[in-house]
């Protein structure tokens, strides 16, 4: 397991300040707002609505950033910025490379909260 | 967990599950009671429906975003006094600014941190509560219009010069048909005094600043300024003397103790402002025409007059109120005699 992914500690906090239980709560609403997120962005994308591409790369920099992917935080940050300046032929496969680091973020998440 | 007293009702707005469930996990697990929103809209239905005692907002939301919100709720006079925290991402700061300055009372930034939230939520909610009981008891001694005038401008401790006129009003004496005066009838009756004597220099615009035993100190034409100050304080004196005589008469019929007041009033330049400390302050008027005030409520005792005024209260009444020229009288401490006047009914 590649443990880069999730930035422990933040993760370990996370937890401790919910305390246990509610953490596979918060999980369940990170898979599946994740899953939103990442359709809103193609569907935006393939429109060109900069606005709601903005919105959605502004929510997964923060749920990213809350359990610790910071660097899925840090790639959904760089569409947000670009999204506001509206550049979105600038995109090109940025998006690919997030969804890859979404796959591996849900992964070791996944594998946390056991 | 804290204490049950600092517990308030929050409303979380967050388009952002992630961002809700923490927030308001957190926030009940701190003894609060909380209520979540969606987006701007619905947070300001809820606003306007429910009894809030602080917003946590997020700036980034589809619908209404939060300075939209904060906005409506700045501009709404109710919606104004419940304080907002902005929740932002740490990127978002110049955004941040943004909503301070406009009126949002703190900010946290996103991923949260318990600790602080914990903080920063506890201080706004006792911040709220001591405006709601500035507010509260500012009603009680001046008119709703004063009371938002101070809350809006602060509590500045210093002063200014203010044309204005002071009024002071004591009992003259306790009459009683009854002889022995009970100490809970006493309080009783100094009670209903009081709220008549309030109600009448309110209604004219004063603000009663100073309780002392049994007398009272109000001031007209500040903090708030108003041309006619020296008519208003004259008006409200007159009605003073109507509503005693009414309540008077309710006493004697009931066979209980009656009051007589004496009323001093003169105007001028004084010298008003906030003093004590920043945690207990009285507003409060100090120069000649308040000494003067003074000195007249005390001589109507010797001039058998209810109220006198001075001549600068004297030169603005309007020609319907009668008033009787009493001549000089020198008074302790002034140089000259002064030309006092009573006001007859």
């Amino acid at each position: 397991m590649d443990a880069t992914v999730i930035n422990r500690a933040i993760y370990a906090a996370l937890e401790e300040s919910v305390g246990g239980e509610f953490i596979t709560v918060m999980v369940d609403a990170f898979l599946e707002e994740t899953t939103q997120l990442l359709d809103a962005l193609k569907q935006s994308l393939s429109t060109g609505d900069a606005d709601a591409f903005r919105r959605a790369a502004h929510s997964m920099k923060s749920n990213a950033a809350t359990f610790g992917a910071m660097q899925l935080s840090e790639q959904a940050r760089e569409l947000e910025a670009i999204a506001r300046a509206d550049k979105m032929s600038e995109i090109g496969s940025r998006l690919e490379v997030l969804e890859e680091a979404i796959k591996s973020a849900i992964e070791e998440i996944k594998d946390l909260v056991k | 967990m804290k204490s049950a007293h600092k517990s308030g009702h929050l409303l979380v707005v967050d388009d952002n599950k992630v961002n809700r469930l923490l927030l308001t996990h957190n926030l009940e697990q701190q003894g609060h009671s909380v209520a979540v929103a969606g987006n701007g809209k619905q947070a300001l239905e809820m606003l306007r429906t429910g009894n809030f005692d602080l917003v946590l907002l997020d700036i980034e939301m589809p619908e209404m975003d939060g300075y939209q919100v904060l906005e409506a709720c700045l501009q709404d006079t109710i919606l104004r006094d419940i304080p907002i925290i902005m929740t932002s991402s740490l990127d978002e700061l110049d955004s941040v600014v943004k909503c301070i300055e406009m009126g949002a009372e703190d900010y946290l930034t996103k991923p949260l941190n318990p600790i602080l939230l914990r903080a920063r939520v506890n201080a706004s909610l006792e911040k709220k509560r001591l405006r709601d009981e500035q507010r509260k008891l500012f009603r009680t001694f001046a008119t709703a219009e004063v009371a938002e005038e101070l809350l809006e401008k602060g509590f500045s401790l210093g002063g200014k010069y203010v044309e204005a006129t002071a009024m002071f009003t004591d009992i003259r004496s306790f009459t009683s048909i009854t002889e022995t005066h009970a100490p809970a009838e006493i309080i009783e009756l100094l009670n209903n005094y009081y709220a008549l004597m309030f109600g009448a220099i309110i209604s004219h615009g004063g603000t009663v600043n100073q309780m002392v035993g049994d007398g009272l100190m109000a001031v007209f034409g500040t903090p708030i300024h108003r041309e006619d100050h020296c008519e208003q304080a004259v008006l409200a004196a007159l009605e003073m003397l109507d509503l005693l005589e009414g309540f008077n008469q309710q006493q004697a019929a009931l066979k209980k103790s009656q009051i007589k007041i004496g009323i001093g009033i003169a105007s001028g330049k004084m010298i008003a402002g906030y003093t004590g400390t920043e945690y207990r302050a009285v507003y409060t008027c100090v120069g000649d025409a308040v000494n003067l005030a003074a000195r007249l409520e005390d001589y109507t005792k010797q001039a058998g007059k209810p109220i006198l005024i001075d001549r600068n209260t004297c030169d603005s009444l309007a020609e319907s109120i009668a008033v009787e020229a009493l001549g000089p009288v020198l008074f302790k401490g002034k140089q000259q005699p002064i030309q006092i006047f009573s006001v007859t009914k």
